[in-house]
């Protein structure tokens, strides 16, 4: 069956308008003229001009863009660890546990995650600005990545390790030379998943960030709470273009190594 | 050694991170109102030894539960939450299920792209994606002149601020959850099933009913728990979408903390709102290391 059959054809379509043509909407009305975002009154881009002169979404951006760095590679390197452990560790006093704080913060409320941090960084004493929402965001974030990357670790060939090991690599040595490579793609798109979400996130930053650290989306929300502006029209589409190139680039960049990678394979196939 | 090292750091990461939180929340959540810094009272206080930690346990009581049942806001709030997550889950898998349907059987070489577009917006910005729809459900929103203008209604709809648009808001932004997980157990699928069920007589609907439902039941529930669990504590959907009379569980929560600052009902509310929880999420992990399992 290679074919679409009419009723998948029309699934696929309607499926695709839906998820598509609310942000088509928004980009195309962020060119609108006039101040009323649901009359268009002609083409301008006079609200990106705005844009780029408003300080403080400028520097909400600046702090926004700095904890997602930091904690998405953060996340990256414990969720990498967390991943390997739960896949390759065998068992270990509180593994169920391990597990279960690894998948509990996937489906956890964020107001439950960002009061409960709250309420801890005030219990220590700790003041709340970029590096409390920098710990907040590693915590859940890492989560992601672990999923991302142990998803990579079960399907790939653990004889690749053995080998290695065999052949005289130290533990350390096979991880790098042989899993790392291997895992790099699903580490990578973890790193992007972290990033993104550290991005997004309002809820959790809204708790953990103080009167010194505002994110975007903080920014935004309080915007966006009197209603509907051509100036975040124009702020959500440059993130939306943002977000498109980033994904798009990845996936061609993942896809070029994971056919590098069955080359190879096939590769040493052949050679046995 | 160094395998104790990997476990050890983000194990002991997690657990000051996110189960040590949890009893700190517990803790407030027995603690009373206070006009001070922290604003509740007792504190933990060591410096006078044993009898600190005596006097500090007396003082905890279940004060804020009991007016957590005294005040219908909070049950009602909490009922209303479950009953959107639910009725907003069952309308996600609606929508949902075909395309990943379509997805799964689409040709092979579209399937990555298709995949790009589900994964597309669901990295871009939540917040942006409850907001485009403001634009469109208000009043004088796109949607309203589209139908007035082909005369289907005339008088424009209130969809903006009612419960309406707060399930077209999560139908929205959580599809992806609900499409991928059921697209990749459909993927898996053997086709040659349905060949073989239609051999034995079935009809096409009787084979999707018989086999392709079952085959994809994993990726189902796992999808039917990403959607509904968050939601239960979605916050920023009602608060955009929802008008006065939505009432969930994480709006309340928000605004007895930022608005009322009273920390300890804040807490008593997110305990539980964590105890309603806590089913769901047992079941949706032992759902995906049994996976996970099958898969190795």
């Amino acid at each position: 069956m290679n074919r679409l059959s009419w009723f998948n054809a029309v699934s696929l379509t309607l499926g695709f308008a839906f998820l598509y043509i609310p942000m088509i909407i928004l980009i195309i009305f962020s060119f609108n003229e006039s101040k009323l975002v649901t009359v268009w009154a002609g083409f301008s881009t006079k609200w990106y001009g705005e844009l780029v002169q408003n300080e403080a979404f400028l520097d909400a951006a600046w702090v926004t863009v700095r904890v997602a760095v930091f904690s998405s590679t953060l996340a990256t390197i414990l969720g990498t660890a967390a991943a390997y452990v739960l896949v390759r560790g065998g068992r270990f006093f509180g593994r169920t546990l391990f597990s279960g704080m690894i998948y509990a913060p996937l489906v956890m409320p964020e107001v439950i995650t960002g009061l409960s941090l709250l309420l801890l960084f005030i219990g220590i004493g700790l003041d709340r600005g970029i590096l409390t929402i920098v710990l907040a965001h590693t915590t859940f974030s890492m989560c992601f990545v672990s999923v991302v990357v142990s998803s990579r670790l079960v399907t790939f060939d653990q004889s690749l390790e053995e080998a290695a090991l065999d052949l005289g690599c130290s533990p350390a040595q096979a991880f790098r030379l042989v899993t790392l490579p291997i895992i790099a793609p699903a580490v990578i798109s973890g790193w992007l998943l972290a990033f993104t979400l550290s991005l997004d996130d309002l809820v959790i930053a809204s708790f953990t960030s103080g009167p010194s650290a505002t994110t975007l989306p903080i920014k935004i929300f309080s915007a966006v709470r009197l209603g509907v502006s051509p100036e975040i029209n124009a702020l959500s589409t440059l993130m939306i273009a943002v977000v498109t190139v980033g994904v798009i680039t990845a996936s061609l960049v993942t896809k070029r190594a994971m056919m590098r990678q069955k080359q190879d394979e096939m590769a040493a196939a052949r050679t046995e | 050694m160094r395998r104790a090292f990997l476990i050890a750091v983000p194990y002991v990461w997690l657990l000051a991170l996110f189960l040590v939180p949890f009893f700190i929340v517990l803790k407030i959540s027995l603690s009373d109102i206070e006009l001070a810094i922290p604003p509740y009272t007792p504190t933990l206080d060591f410096s006078q030894g044993w009898s600190g930690i005596k006097e500090f346990f007396s003082q905890l009581d279940f004060e804020n539960f009991v007016w957590l049942t005294e005040d219908d806001l909070y049950w009602k709030a909490y009922l209303s939450s479950v009953k959107i997550a639910v009725i907003s889950t069952f309308f996600t898998l609606l929508v949902g299920y075909p395309i990943a349907y379509g997805m799964a059987r689409a040709p092979v070489e579209w399937r990555p792209t298709l995949m790009m577009l589900v994964i597309l917006p669901f990295w871009t910005s939540f917040l942006i994606r409850v907001y485009a729809w403001m634009g469109i459900l208000s009043n004088e929103g796109y949607l309203n002149q589209l139908l007035l203008w082909t005369g289907l209604i005339s008088t424009p709809l209130t969809i903006l601020n009612t419960n309406t648009a707060v399930y077209i808001g999560i139908v929205y932004t959580y599809l992806p959850f609900m499409i991928l997980p059921i697209y990749s157990a459909l993927e898996r699928m053997d086709e040659s099933l349905i060949e073989a069920a239609e051999d034995l007589g079935c009809s096409r609907v009787q084979a999707f009913w018989l086999v392709t439902v079952p085959l994809s039941r994993p990726g189902i529930i796992a999808g039917c728990f990403l959607v509904m669990i968050p939601v239960i504590g979605e916050f920023v959907i009602p608060s955009l979408l929802g008008g006065s009379g939505t009432l969930m569980i994480g709006k309340v929560l928000w605004e007895e903390f930022f608005s009322n600052r009273d920390w300890p009902v804040a807490s008593a509310v997110a305990v539980v709102l964590l105890l309603i929880l806590v089913i769901p999420i047992v079941l949706f992990q032992r759902n995906q290391q049994k996976q996970t399992e099958a898969e190795q």
